[in-house]
């Protein structure tokens, strides 16, 4: 695989530029297949130490309250052509979750919630972080073996999604399936944006 | 360690026995680059080829600017040398002082992505 070119043949410089989509949900969903699913590259893992500041506590005015955590990720990349890679950040779910992401969420054009019926009440902090915060963002239900099936609409009611969240069923061993869920996340992200740019 | 130009004499420790050299112990102490704020996504490429040893580069600035010879993320550079990402930064912040590797920081600090980029990435998928 040959990524390595920052010109192109006439001699002009391409400005590549890379875009992250996150994949968030609890430990053991399935983040790291569904990276490994796409990535070009097996799944490389990283740590990160992100800032924790005292959000939810009041009368902070003035006062450095921050503490630091450490994380670590999984992450793959996708080359899409010369001057453009996308990496899927695999980034693990917890009831913090909405104090330590901020730096991860930032420039993300969108974010797959991946949720395994069995505990779905796992994806909460995920999905209320992203609302929060206006990320794009869609849930994959990964359908593990011998998991009991549900509908999409009951997965919607269960989880109080708005109803233009997309909620989809996915195989997070599977590319074609999970490329269908990167797929739809972005023509989701996109009108997103679009209908915000125009409000 | 998997950097490049590790004494292998020395090497008394294997990997199985985890990381025995604390993660800023490689940048002297540093917690912060001297330069730039190097996003995980943020792309690096080196200007040069090869790069002689010299006085205040370690062995891990050397085998960044060898894995860079091919554009790589601030995070693909920190997986590849089993170093933090914060570590890695500081690393990279010495670098781009000496010119020897150039960054190419990703949009979103200036803006969202335009249409054709999400165009781009829904065709790149679909040819997957």
């Amino acid at each position: 695989m040959d990524y390595g070119h920052s010109e192109r043949s006439s001699g002009a410089t391409v400005l590549p530029t890379a875009i992250k989509i996150l994949v968030a949900g609890s430990f053991g969903v399935g983040k790291t297949t569904l990276v490994g699913a796409v990535s070009e590259t097996r799944p490389l893992r990283t740590e990160e130490v992100l800032t924790e500041s005292g959000v939810g506590i009041d009368d902070l005015a003035g006062v450095e309250a921050k503490q630091t955590t450490t994380v670590a990720m999984d992450f793959g990349r996708i080359t899409i052509s010369d001057d453009l890679v996308l990496y899927l950040f695999g980034t693990p779910g917890q009831d913090r979750f909405s104090f330590v992401w901020d730096e991860l969420a930032l420039g993300a054009i969108g974010a797959v919630v991946l949720a395994d019926t069995r505990r779905l009440a796992d994806c909460f902090p995920s999905i209320d972080y992203f609302e929060g915060r206006g990320t794009p963002f869609l849930v994959a239900v990964n359908c593990f073996d011998g998991a009991r099936r549900y509908r999409l609409d009951e997965v919607q009611a269960a989880l109080n999604l708005d109803p233009g969240v997309p909620v989809l069923l996915c195989d997070a061993r599977q590319r074609e399936s999970v490329k269908e869920v990167l797929i739809t996340l972005v023509e989701h992200a996109m009108k997103v944006r679009y209908a915000r740019r125009t409000e | 360690m998997t950097a490049q130009g590790d004494v292998a004499d020395h090497q008394w420790v294997d990997d199985h026995a985890g990381p025995v050299v604390r993660p800023y112990a490689v940048t002297g102490g540093r917690a912060r680059p001297v330069t730039g704020t190097f996003d995980l996504i943020s792309l690096v490429t080196a200007t040069r080829a090869d790069v002689a040893p010299e006085v205040g580069l370690g062995p891990e600035h050397l085998a960044i600017v060898g894995l860079c010879q091919r554009m790589l993320s601030v995070a693909e550079v920190a997986a590849h040398l089993d170093l933090p990402v914060g570590t890695v930064r500081v690393l990279l912040g010495d670098l781009v002082a000496r010119n020897l590797v150039q960054i190419r920081e990703p949009n979103t600090t200036v803006g969202l992505p335009d249409h054709s980029i999400f165009e781009a990435v829904i065709n790149g998928l679909r040819a997957l």
